[in-house]
């Protein structure tokens, strides 16, 4: 049973691949690539308990902190072409 | 003060999920205390603590409210998967503006992660007095226009 | 016991179901703007139910503690990262497909 959730949710993971490759826009995507990792922890989730090994979970935690910093920081490079660049000043430059 | 407290919350949650409870590994016991104060100076460096901390009243608001929003969430749910199974029921996007009447900060950022947390709304865009909000459906532009998620939201600040 | 079992595979499948559901929905809803709500579907009820499932067959210890947390940071973050992805579009002048309001209800999407 574990394994039958975690083919549902390979499924999902190849359908927002396909997303990520198909994506008009940049920011189809980020938004994929975000939905990926949300499932990356779920199936990290479910494979430690499918392995019996519990442990797995705390990789799960520190995966889904990752994933949202890593989110913010692709956004903000996409958005100011710069990781340190400060929005409040509004220099705002144009992607090319 | 704020930062003693801090520190004392992070050991708290270090040992919490580390469940080293006994002087076994004294090592490892002081490399978390240690780690904690990294973290804590890192923390005073970025000058990102505020001042609001946490209110108890709130707490005891949020006991009402997260029912009633896990409630809002399960059902604006099955209706946005029925919407994307079924192709012959429409989909008519829209973007609205809601007037949200919260006085702190705290409670503005509670009211837009709700609207964004429930499927069929995503909070765009958000100033001192209105948020942009994009609706997939008429139902749900109805639904946060309405004002009774923003009514519930504004009684947590009592 | 057998009682917990059933409900926790009930979890599970169904927050599979609901995960693949948006999936679907990112793929076939017609802009990007629509496509967020289909992955808010998988971020809010689909992890959810997944991780609850995973709850019952953990039992009261220290798993079920960890999985809490899993699915509160999760429920933090999701929305502001949702929120972030949207405001960045917006502000870039990124044009919202939007139903004409004089005859709403009739477009069909796709």
């Amino acid at each position: 049973m574990f394994i039958a959730a975690m083919i549902g949710i390979l499924v999902t993971m190849a359908l927002a691949l396909c997303r990520a490759l198909l994506g008009p826009t940049v920011y189809d995507r980020i938004l994929s690539v975000n939905m990926f990792g949300t499932k990356t922890v779920l199936f990290i989730a479910v494979l430690g308990f499918l392995t019996g090994r519990p442990d797995f979970l705390d990789l799960a935690l520190i995966y889904v902190l990752i994933n949202f910093i890593g989110t913010l920081a692709i956004l903000k490079f996409v958005t100011y072409n710069d990781l340190g660049a400060d929005p409040e000043k509004e220099n705002r430059t144009q992607t090319p | 003060m704020r930062y003693i407290s801090m520190s004392i919350v992070a050991f708290a949650i270090w040992l919490l999920w580390s469940g080293h409870y006994t002087f076994d590994h004294t090592l490892i016991l002081i490399l978390g205390i240690l780690s904690c104060g990294f973290v804590v100076y890192l923390v005073s460096r970025l000058d990102i603590v505020d001042e609001e901390g946490i209110q108890i009243n709130l707490a005891r608001h949020l006991i009402v409210y997260i029912p009633w929003l896990l409630w809002a969430i399960f059902k604006a749910n099955i209706d946005v998967a029925k919407r994307i199974l079924n192709p012959k029921l429409p989909i008519a996007p829209r973007i609205v503006r809601v007037k949200g009447t919260q006085k702190t900060d705290l409670c503005r950022v509670i009211f837009a992660n709700s609207i964004t947390l429930t499927p069929g709304t995503v909070s765009l865009d958000l100033d001192e007095e209105e948020i942009v909000v994009h609706a997939l459906t008429e139902e749900a532009a109805d639904d946060v226009q309405s004002g009774d998620m923003d009514h519930r939201v504004t009684t947590l600040e009592q | 016991m057998i009682i917990i079992d059933i409900l926790s595979w009930i979890c599970l499948i169904l927050g599979c179901i609901l995960c693949m559901i948006g999936g679907l929905g990112l793929l076939r809803l017609p802009d990007f703007y629509s496509r967020m709500h289909g992955g808010g579907i998988t971020d809010t009820l689909g992890a959810g139910l997944v991780l609850l499932g995973l709850m019952f067959q953990g039992g009261l210890t220290m798993v079920t503690v960890k999985l809490v947390m899993i699915l509160v940071i999760l429920l933090l973050t999701s929305p502001t990262s949702t929120h972030a992805v949207g405001k960045a579009a917006f502000t870039s002048g990124l044009k919202p497909f939007l139903s004409d309001p004089a005859n709403k209800g009739k477009n069909e999407h796709d």
